[in-house]
């Protein structure tokens, strides 16, 4: 099953797809809207939000990073989060800012020192995320800073929540990221250094995860500076297409 | 979503307030602390000294009330902990001015900071700082009105009753106005967050079995007991 969380004609409603090209959605008082027509949420109430840096192979390389022996994790907070078809501004005058499409694993049940091999029972299930860096702030204390990655809006997560009944596999999913239609980066979740069971039992080692935290599994290569006006999608198989446009500082008032 | 969270609990209750469960440290904000590394900012890895505010999450996991036992791992000698002045957040500030940035804060508490010590401030794991009840707040919240000025605050912290650091909120860098307005300029802040203004250097030693109480002149006292691996 597919979950989303919307907003329409003044209240906020679950959804979930009312047929398969996903073009209309159920709400669940059994109105029928389409997609179009409503204001989309991040599909679940996000707890602690906890995001992976160069977790995919070919994205260290790109970024010139030395291997690891311990996963690079950073967390961010709840102003960052962002539903399908929003905006994200870009600020005047920085040089890159990217995209980056990344596999949630959302968290179902507590999970306390939970061993790999029974870490993929905690989860709830998986949704599309688009965390978004403008380069430009980048320094080099407690990296990376809140203000490359923990802006207004710069972590976009839907449009749905898939069950993860329903994802057989979710070492073996492909992702791309679309700029204006143009493929500009490509992936495969089998290519994650460190995999969704070791990152439950790492991350669960120090701390309990709770339900509704969501563990963004880093990127793969392939990112590229945006441009206000662009229309960005991130697809990962199976879970849908998850659409954000940049937006230039007058477009928020400033 | 937390039905199901079991016997674990967020204090998010601190009354009279609801905090919403974020909580924001600042690094470096303290004048002893950013003197501490001394020229070691020039250098690799970092380079420069820090220009936009130094800032960490301490998720809601690590969210503990006064009275609460802060656990040392297996193989951790001692804990640092920095205390501070948490700032808790009434309205949504996004981009507010040095001059109002008081008008959207409801309240003070106080915030120990636990953490695993670490020498590097480059890209440490979250594992020193996000372990669960690493972050104490309280005891409550104290109504703005109630202090006269911020920027003036004593904090005293005491091991096992004997004072072991005084440090003053006038010794930061960017005093809360400030600070507020520069992280505002990049995030929002929603009501019930806090932003914890920043410790003194050296940061508070603590090993298993002590226990550390911080006092804030008109905020009260928070008393929290440090025990070895629970068994």
């Amino acid at each position: 099953m597919m979950h989303a969380r919307v907003a329409f004609a003044g209240a906020i409603h679950d959804a979930t797809p009312a047929d398969a090209s996903l073009t209309e959605v159920m709400l669940a008082d059994g109105r029928r809207v389409a997609a179009a027509q409503l204001v989309w949420l991040p599909p679940f109430n996000a707890g602690t939000v906890i995001a992976l840096g160069l977790n995919y192979a070919d994205h260290a390389r790109e970024l010139a990073s030395k291997a690891q022996d311990e996963p690079l994790v950073f967390l961010k907070g709840p102003g960052a989060l962002l539903g399908h078809l929003g905006a994200t501004r870009r600020p005047e005058g920085v040089k890159f800012m990217h995209y980056e499409c990344e596999l949630a694993v959302v968290i179902g049940r507590v999970a306390r020192q939970v061993e790999r091999s029974r870490a993929l029972q905690h989860v709830a299930g998986y949704c599309i995320a688009n965390d978004y860096a403008v380069r430009d702030y980048l320094e080099n204390w407690y990296r990376p800073n809140l203000r490359v990655k923990n802006r207004d809006g710069g972590t976009v997560l839907g449009p749905w929540l898939v069950d993860a009944a329903d994802v057989a596999d979710p070492a073996c999913l492909g992702l791309r990221t679309f700029v204006n239609g143009k493929l500009t980066q490509q992936g495969n979740t089998r290519n994650m250094i460190f995999d969704i069971p070791y990152l439950i039992e790492y991350l669960s080692s120090f701390m309990t995860l709770l339900p509704g935290d969501v563990i963004l599994t880093g990127t793969p290569e392939g990112v590229v500076n945006v441009m206000p006006g662009d229309v960005v999608a991130c697809e990962i198989d199976g879970l849908g297409r998850l659409i954000n446009t940049i937006a230039a500082d007058h477009e928020f008032g400033r | 979503m937390l039905a199901d969270a079991g016997l674990f609990s967020i204090p998010c209750d601190v009354p009279p307030y609801q905090l919403s469960g974020a909580v924001y440290g600042t690094l470096l904000n303290h004048r002893s602390a950013l003197q501490m590394l001394g020229d070691a900012v020039n250098q690799p890895p970092y380079g420069a000294a820090p220009s936009a505010p130094v800032l960490y999450i301490k998720p809601r996991n690590t969210l503990a009330r006064t009275g609460d036992v802060v656990r040392i791992p297996a193989g951790t000698p001692e804990l640092e902990v920095g205390a501070c002045l948490g700032l808790v957040l009434g309205r949504a500030a996004c981009r507010v001015s040095a001059a109002r940035a008081m008008d959207y804060v409801a309240g003070y508490l106080i915030v120990a900071d636990v953490s695993i010590p670490h020498a590097s401030y480059h890209r440490p794991s979250i594992r020193y700082k996000a372990r669960d009840g690493y972050c104490p707040l309280g005891p409550a919240v104290t109504a703005r009105a109630a202090i006269a000025n911020p920027d003036a605050l004593t904090i005293r912290a005491y091991v096992d009753g004997t004072l072991g650091q005084t440090s003053s909120t006038a010794d930061l860098i960017r005093p809360a106005a400030r600070l507020l307005a520069d992280v505002t300029e990049f995030m929002t802040l929603a009501p019930g967050d806090v932003l914890a203004v920043g410790a003194a250097a050296p940061p508070l030693r603590i090993h298993p079995g002590q226990s550390l109480r911080i006092e804030i002149d008109g905020l009260g006292s928070l008393c929290n007991p440090f025990l070895g691996a629970a068994a």
